[in-house]
This record gives structure tokens, sequence and C-alpha cells, in this order.
């Protein structure tokens, strides 16, 4: 039982990363109608960030959690207004051309400075150790990832559906001409959306770098899931990708448990399953 | 939203008559390489990613949908030939038959499930498919994990071309190629190939007209995959190996790479881009991971200041289709 439960609390930590990236995926993707194929790059460079800030700035964790993602959804804006805001009006496949050659250099110059080997990042003092539930072992870390990602996904939720800037977010989705018609910068807005989907992998990018070790190539390997994620969930709606992200992952895990060789294939497996059954996805709206 | 390719052109047989004449002179050219210097091991290589190139333009260039798994047709057929050719010992042109007829049930099965999907969704479901195979061929006993299968005998196809020398395996791979291209330039100019021209163009308009659309794209979708699984098969012979590189979802990126910057939808596009990102990876091996960086600015630019690619911006200044 103990390692179903453990199985579990990892399931839950994975799917954490998955919300919070379909998260970001949905949020750009609602606005600038990209693809950011760039997505598991900038989270890596979230994990990067963190490093460096640790190692040669000497802060931590607790700042890294809010600098990388301003760092990281600065030279996201950046990357938007030099090169995404071009693509307005083409076919949407070119934005997902383009982030992938961001993609590429981004991992490419990390690789060649960095190997592909793990640099570690220790876990903060103040949430090392773990507690005893009864039936279980809680490493402190990893319930402070889940809980902490859970209440970042609602507080985006909270600001795209109840807020009046999202509200302005959502109608500029719907009509960008008639929202300009009212005095509302769009294209402004397009860039802060860059920044906040951006920013909110590289957050998942902070949150990973105890567990998993700062590697290159770490978002390549976890954007396919991601991508999976949001064919499953089908990208319809903010909470659907926090659901399904969440329902992934703790399914990933109990695969884990009762048959590990499928671990790996599993959302892959879902995602044929869900589609030939529903080819728009659990929450989607016809593409 | 502006279409994805620059075909406005009409085709006229002059233009025919053009396509042709390139045609035939991409042949010689081709079949005079074992007389000149040039290293024919490279040149077969480029020419079974021509290939590869080739058929997965005919998916995107003319009917609109950007795969990004098509290496997993490569791949596959790829490990069938291999297996075929080393466990059962079959015959040359048994293993290619056995890869073209593996990559033709994939495309089946994936093209019945992703078609249904558009434009981006569509690319996901391709490039999440890959990835699912990826996993299982690298759990599997028969493709050996990370060593792939190795060391395949090339034996003698039809019991008499000896395809151990290097001159004779250039040529059938050549006359492959040149199959492949024969055939995918018949398919884009048959009225199947203009259904697929106007999908691409105006997919509501083509189903108000009364075409099935969704046939016309799994169809597509099932040739495309089938001839990029030709290109596997040749390409064991080539490489004498079948590995896991060649599912892995970087050669997908790849294949797209070599059409965006040959020219999407371009005739000849496709091999022209091949053989450029080919002859990159050969020559710039020494910047080491530097490869990676140069060919995501390669995307960059392209996206950016390109988007017809090489053959593109040439038919488009002289007003031909090529």
């Amino acid at each position: 039982m103990q390692a179903l439960y453990a199985q579990l609390l990892v399931g839950l930590i994975n799917g954490s990363f998955y919300a919070l990236l379909s998260l970001g995926l949905a949020v750009i993707f609602g606005m600038l109608n990209i693809i950011n194929f760039a997505h598991g790059a900038l989270y890596m460079m979230g994990a990067f960030v963190a490093y460096f800030l640790l190692n040669i700035g000497g802060i931590s964790y607790w700042w890294a959690l809010l600098l990388a993602p301003v760092i990281v959804g600065i030279f996201g804006m950046i990357l938007e207004r030099t090169m995404l805001q071009w693509l307005t009006g083409l076919d949407h496949l070119y934005g997902l051309l383009l982030t992938f050659g961001i993609a590429l250099i981004v991992q490419g110059v990390f690789q060649n400075y960095f190997g592909s080997s793990g640099l570690p990042y220790s876990i903060p003092d103040q949430l090392r150790g773990g507690m005893n539930l009864g039936f279980m072992f809680l490493p402190i870390y990893r319930g402070w990832v889940v809980i902490f990602s859970l209440v970042v996904c609602f507080a985006t939720w909270f600001l795209i559906e109840k807020t009046r800037l999202g509200a302005y977010l959502r109608a500029a989705t719907e009509n960008p001409t008639l929202v300009r018609a009212f005095g509302i910068n769009v294209p402004r807005m397009i860039t802060l959306t860059y920044g906040l989907g951006v920013g909110l992998a590289a957050l998942a990018g902070v949150l990973s770098a105890p567990i998993n070790q700062v590697r290159p190539l770490m978002g390549a390997d976890l954007i396919i899931v991601v991508f999976a994620v949001v064919v499953i969930g089908g990208m319809g709606s903010i909470m659907g990708s926090i659901i399904t992200g969440f329902a992934l992952g703790v399914i990933e895990g109990l695969t884990k448990y009762f048959y590990p060789e499928a671990s790996n294939t599993v959302v892959f497996v879902l995602m044929v399953l869900v589609l030939l059954v529903k080819p728009t996805g659990l929450t989607g709206r016809a593409a | 939203m502006t279409a994805l390719t620059d075909d406005t052109l009409p085709v006229t047989p002059r233009a025919m008559r053009d396509e042709m004449i390139l045609f035939v002179v991409m042949a010689l050219l081709l079949a005079s390489v074992p007389f000149t210097g040039v290293y024919p091991f490279f040149v077969m290589q480029a020419l079974c990613f021509a290939l590869l190139a080739c058929a997965f333009n005919l998916l995107i260039g003319y009917g609109g949908l950007l795969s990004f798994g098509h290496a997993m047709f490569m791949g596959t057929a790829g490990y069938c030939s291999a297996h075929a050719l080393k466990v059962w010992a079959l015959p040359p042109e048994l293993g290619v038959l056995v890869g073209i007829a593996a990559a033709f049930v994939l495309s089946l099965i994936t093209g019945y499930i992703s078609i249904r999907r558009q434009g981006i969704y569509f690319s996901m479901i391709t490039l999440a498919l890959s990835q699912l195979l990826y996993f299982i061929y690298l759990q599997a006993p028969f493709t050996h994990g990370e060593d792939g299968i190795q060391g395949i005998p090339q034996g003698h196809m039809f019991g008499v071309l000896d395809l151990s020398k290097p001159t004779v395996l250039y040529y059938v791979v050549l006359v492959g190629f040149l199959a492949g291209f024969l055939l995918i330039y018949r398919i884009i100019n048959s009225p199947f190939g203009e259904v697929l021209k106007s999908i691409r163009e105006n997919e509501p308009r083509a189903i108000s007209l009364g075409y099935r659309t969704d046939q016309y794209k799994f169809l597509a979708f099932v040739l495309s995959g089938t001839l990029a699984g030709f290109a596997g098969a040749l390409k064991v012979f080539v490489a004498q190996n079948a590995s896991l590189t060649d599912v892995h979802w970087s050669m997908s990126g790849e294949v797209v790479l070599m059409t965006l910057v040959g020219g999407l939808g371009t005739i000849f596009g496709p091999v022209v881009g091949a053989f450029v990102i080919i002859a990159m990876q050969q020559y710039l091996a020494g910047f080491g991971q530097w490869v990676t960086v140069i060919q995501g600015s390669i995307f960059v630019i392209c996206v950016l200041t390109f988007r017809r690619g090489v053959i593109g911006e040439i038919a488009h200044y002289f007003r031909r289709s090529l």
C-alpha cells in the first residue's frame, strides 16, 4: 500500500506540472492562436534561472519562485515583440514552426554550456524532511509542490474568468478589432498574455528543480506529454486544462504501480481512446 | 488567414513541360554521381530523406495537413524491413515490401485517429502518436531497445543485384527514389490531387461542393505514410541498421525543416531541402550541439523572412510552378 500512495503522490506532482504547463499553453493559444512549442524550453529556462540565482547570486529558492517567472516572462515578451507578432494573420502552423525553431535554439545553447547531464538544486531548508501521515511518509517538499501549484492554477483561473482584466482578455480573444475600438491596447495585452503563459512555464520549472535535476532537455521530454494532455483535455477551457492535467498525472501514477511497463505510454493510449470516442477532446470546442 | 503555400500559379502545359525538363535534369545529375568524386553514401542518405520529405510534402503542401510525427512511418518501416531481412532472412525485395506494408497498416490506424482533427490539433496528435510508438519500440524485444537492429545483410535484390557493391546499391536507391518521386508527381496532378488542393485552400467550400473531404484527407495521409515507409525501407540498406533515432520526434522535426527550407507545396523543394539539411549535418558535425542551434535558427529565419523556401522563391520569381 505504501508504494501505491507513493506513486499517487508522484502522479499528483507530475499532474501539477502538466496542469501548469497546459494552462500556460491554453492561455497563449487563446490570445495568440499559437501552440507554443517553445514552452518546454522556457520551462527548462525557469529551472536554470533558479539555479543561477542560487549559485551565482546567492538568491534563495523563495525569491527564485518570484524572480524566475518574471525574468523568463520578460524574455518571452521580447520573443513575442520581435518574432511572434509578425505571424499575425498567417496560418497558425507557422507559429508552431517558429516556436519549434526557438525551442531548438534555446535547448541547443544550454546543451552546449551544460551538457546533457543534470545539475543538482537542493531543497530549501524550510521544506526539508517529511511527516508521517500514518498510512504513508510524505516528503514536505512534494506536498508543497502540489498545494502551491493548485493555488497558482486557481489564481490564474480566477484572474481570467472572474476579473475585469480577464474579461477584456476573453473579449479580445473573441473579437480583437471590436475590443480595440473601445480603446484597449490589444497588442500590449497579447504581449502580456504571452509573458503570463511563459511565466507559468518558468514557475513550473522552478518547482521541479529540486525534485528532478536541472537539465537542458528536461522540457523537451515533458512537452510531448503535455501536448497529449492538451489533446485529451481539448484546450477548450482554463478549468479543463487544470483538471485534465492533474487527472492524467494521477492516472500515470496508478499505472506505474499496477503495470509499470505502460507508464510511459498510458497518456498516449488514453489520448487515442478519448479521440476515438470524442474527437474534440473532453472539454474542447470544435477546432 | 493566408494560404500555407504559394500556389496561385495555374498549371499550364508549359509549366508541366518545365517540370518534366527539370525532372530529367535532376535524374541525369543524380545518375552521374558515381562517376564524380562525390561520396555516394552521402547522396544515398540524402535521397532517402528526400523521398521522405516528398511524401511529407504531399500531405502538408497539397493537403494543408502538418504531420509532426512523420518519422514514425520511416522508423516503423525501417524496423520491420530490418527484422524481415535479418531474422526471417527474406530477400531484399520482400524485405522492402514488408516495410511498406507495415507503414501502410500504421498509416491506416494513425490516419483514422488523427484525420478528424484539424490544424494544430492534427499536428499534436500525430506527434503524440509517434511518441507512443517511440516508447513501444524502446521496450519491444524485437527492436533491441537502445542498440537497434544492426548488421543487416544486404543480399542480392531479385537474385542478381548485389547490394553490397556501392554502385549497385546506389542505382537501386536512385531508381526507388525516382519511382517514388514520379508517383507523388502523378498523384499531385491527378483529379484526386486537384481536390486535395481545393481542400487546402478552402475546406468548407470543398464540402459544400459535395466532396467528402475527410476521405480525401485520409487517402492522402495513407499514401504519404506508405511512401514515407518506402523511404524508411530503402534507408535500411543504406545505413544497414534501424535505430530509435529514426522514430524520435526530433527526426520528424528535421523532415519538416527540410520541406520548409526547400519550399512547402513545391515539387522539387523537398528534394533540395533534404540535400541542404543532410549536407549541413555532414559538414557541420564538428560543431557538436551548435548544429541544433543552427537548425533552430534556420527554422526561425525561414518562417520570418522566406516562407516560400528556396524553390518556392525561385518559382515565384519566374512565375512558374516548380
